[in-house]
């Protein structure tokens, strides 16, 4: 089934869905402008603003449900930018009211857990202002109507994203990290405007109703091209292989950030962007086998690097590159898998930002400790987040009837009927998923006492402990209310098109048992070893895969190997060209002018007789001149 | 007839120059370059002569101006150099150099 037509609409909360921008800009606004005035409601003004733009994004939803489905994607015309090239305009349908309504909601209670969280920090104004300021940019992202408005938004989060990484910018790692993080998504960048002056090329237009008009009216369309460009950009932001090396380095920012952007909203935005290229990419298979492939070594890579990791904020961003990995093959394989992409990305958004959270709250608890050998034993004195991060935990393994097992289920049953070889990759991911996801709960929750003499670990207050509530409800019952009965993806099909024939919920599918029965060996395999075990204090050195796993397989050993140390010798042989040629050159010219007139000056004697001898010499010279020219 | 005249301007001028490249007082170096003026001035009137016109004349008024409003100020610097070194050698007033 293909994609309904954009309906211009205007008036009613649709009409206003501006708002939903407007109003955390506004918040960040007040906040960045207002200096230390605003020190004292800061934190309550951005919650505020917040909330405000979910209840308006709730608002939209309900106004959307009442029209018939085929009708559900109304355009929003804000303004003429440039007269017949590009409109500033806003596409309110089911694919981006999912995401408004995920990043408001999920943002909300992330703005109210920082409130806890960042209590004790002199600057939570400014943590405040950021995180509004990174709102309003996701949203633009997901709320325009062209890829020149995602593009804005695009950057938007990155400026977010790399002033919330280095928020401690007195801590050298945090600056650096922010800077890695800027940088590795420029090359994403640089593909996806190349993409977007491709496509603007090809169609002569940015909106998406222009892009998908021309990929119907066909011609030659150098679709792949486009698509791989994209891909780049999606890469970069959401962290796929190859551009994957900033995300565990990310979490040097406050842990609300990493729950928020790192987790639940930016990272996914690169899905957003190949769900909504769908028309482009539908018509090439190379691209989408790319983008199955990036998404799958993702996900296996994620997920070995979250077994070796220590530090528990790691171990959940190897998790989720490779959730986003998840989220990239279902969304390479079309229509089939657009729903599950999508389903996935709002139940990880939920589970991941509870378990995120979760880690915040124990390390909050611990004297910002974040090293998992020295936690143990912790079940007793968290009993909230431990409840929390467990049902997260189950909804991340894929336990039955949990969120994850739905989804996820989804998306390993579409790649398997798309792809054998991808869909047990697929599965041996979710396998290795249970161990890195148990072997982290045990280490933190279970087992023995491992903490720092000073460490008195407390339960957080119920500002933070709420908000991990409500998430991990989200993280229970969401997988079952989107999926069961296809529902979310008849939602979803006037957006982005669906299958002819709907899949159908199959409890007792090969696939699915044999992906719960790897699943089991990894959790009891973590059992064996980090829950009845005795856990070292000091990292014991392990085989070399054990290094290989905990040194990001290599990823930055590869990047400096290729692209850090060749740079850097070019940046070497332009110094000394410019060093010993150019210079050089201007150098010896001043020296040589130096020189001669340093010899010339001593023409200049003083002696006034001297001077006028030259004169008549002079003039003698110039009459004899004339006599001979005169006579010639 | 005239070439006599012209014949006496160029002695006078090369009396001139020579004075002014070997002779050491400023005074005497003023004085060769005031004959050498006058020389060409003797000639500006032979040739004004020659040619039936002012035009000449006329030139060696502005000349003889020129040079009244130069000695002016040449004598003075001359008088005010002999007053701080107590001489008025050209060379040994030479201290304006590289």
């Amino acid at each position: 089934m293909e994609p309904a037509e954009i309906i211009q609409h205007s008036g009613g909360v649709i009409g206003a869905s501006w708002l939903m921008i407007a109003l955390p800009l506004l918040g960040a606004a007040v906040l960045l402008l207002g200096g230390r005035k605003t020190d004292k409601f800061g934190h309550l003004l951005g919650v505020a603003m917040a909330v405000a733009s979910f209840v308006v994004a709730a608002l939209a939803f309900i106004q959307l449900l009442g029209f018939a489905p085929g009708e559900r994607r109304r355009g929003v015309e804000l303004y003429d930018l440039i007269p017949g090239i590009a409109k500033v305009g806003l596409l309110v349908d089911p694919l981006s009211i999912s995401f408004c309504l995920l990043i408001t909601f999920v943002g909300s209670l992330i703005h109210i857990y920082s409130i806890g969280y960042m209590a004790h920090d002199p600057a939570r104004r400014r943590f405040f202002a950021y995180l509004n300021l990174f709102v309003a940019a996701m949203l633009v992202l997901v709320l325009a109507d062209n890829y020149l408005g995602l593009y804005v938004g695009w950057e938007g989060v990155g400026l977010a994203s790399y002033l919330l990484i280095g928020f401690w910018q007195h801590k050298p790692t945090a600056a650096t990290a922010a800077k890695k993080a800027f940088i590795v998504n420029r090359v994403g960048d640089f593909g996806l405007s190349i993409g977007i002056f491709t496509i603007f090329a090809t169609f002569h237009s940015l909106s998406y109703q222009g892009v998908a008009e021309g990929m119907a009216k066909g011609g030659s369309i150098p679709a792949t091209a486009i698509g791989l460009l994209l891909l780049l950009g999606a890469c970069g932001k959401s962290a796929q292989l190859p551009l994957q090396s900033w995300l565990l380095d990310a979490m040097e920012g406050p842990t609300p950030v990493s729950a928020l952007i790192h987790a639940a909203t930016m990272v996914t935005a690169g899905v957003y962007l190949v769900v909504r290229s769908g028309p482009i990419f539908q018509a090439t298979d190379t691209a989408q086998l790319v983008v199955t492939i990036v998404g799958v070594a993702t996900l296996l890579a994620g997920a070995i690097i979250g077994t070796a990791k220590d530090d528990i904020k790691k171990a959940l961003a190897g998790s989720t590159m490779s959730q986003i990995g998840y989220m990239m093959l279902a969304a390479g394989i079309g229509p089939a898998g657009y729903a599950f992409a999508i389903a996935h990305l709002i139940t990880h958004g939920f589970f991941k930002a509870d378990m995120f959270l979760g880690a915040g709250s124990v390390m909050h608890g611990m004297n910002d400790e974040v090293n998992m050998r020295k936690y143990g034993g912790l079940r007793k004195v968290m009993p909230i987040t431990f409840v929390t991060f467990f049902i997260g935990y189950l909804a991340i393994i894929g336990f039955p009837l949990l969120s994850g097992y739905f989804t996820k289920d989804g998306i390993i049953e579409t790649a398997m009927e798309h792809n054998a070889i991808l869909g047990w990759l697929a599965v041996l991911g979710a396998g290795i998923t249970g161990f890195y996801m148990s072997r982290l709960v045990f280490m933190t929750f279970f087992g023995k006492k491992r903490w720092e003499a000073d460490a008195h670990p407390h339960e957080s207050p119920a500002v933070m402990t709420w908000p991990l509530i409500i998430l991990s409800i989200g993280a229970i019952v969401l997988g079952a209310f989107l999926i069961l009965g296809n529902r979310f993806m008849l939602f979803l099909s006037p957006a982005v098109g669906r299958p002819e024939e709907l899949p159908s919920f199959h409890p007792f599918s090969t696939t699915g048992l044999a992906t719960l029965a790897l699943v089991a060996v990894g959790v009891v395999f973590a059992w064996y070893r980090y829950g009845s075990a005795e856990v070292p204090g000091v990292a014991p050195r392990g085989s070399f895969l054990t290094a290989f796993a905990r040194r990001d397989l290599y990823g930055d050993a590869l990047n400096e190997a290729l692209l850090m140390r060749p740079g850097q010798w070019l940046t070497r042989l332009a110094v000394y060209f410019d060093n010993r040629g150019v210079d050089g050159l201007v150098n010896s010219l001043a020296a040589l002018i130096g020189g001669s007139s340093g010899r010339l000056r001593r023409i200049q004697t003083g002696y006034v007789r001297s001077y006028a001898l030259s004169i008549f010499v002079g003039a003698a010279v110039l009459v004899g001149a004339w006599f001979v020219v005169g006579n010639l | 007839m005239t070439t006599h005249y012209l014949v006496l301007s160029a002695l006078l001028f090369a009396i001139g120059g020579v004075g002014v490249l070997v002779r050491r007082n400023a005074i005497v170096v003023f004085m060769c370059v005031e004959l050498m003026l006058n020389a060409c001035n003797l000639a500006f009137v032979t040739f004004a002569r020659q040619n039936g016109n002012l035009d000449g004349q006329i030139i060696a008024f502005f000349v003889m101006i020129v040079a009244a409003a130069e000695v002016v100020i040449g004598l003075a610097i001359i008088v005010t150099i002999f007053r701080t070194r107590r001489s008025a050698s050209v060379d040994d007033a030479s201290l304006l150099k590289y």
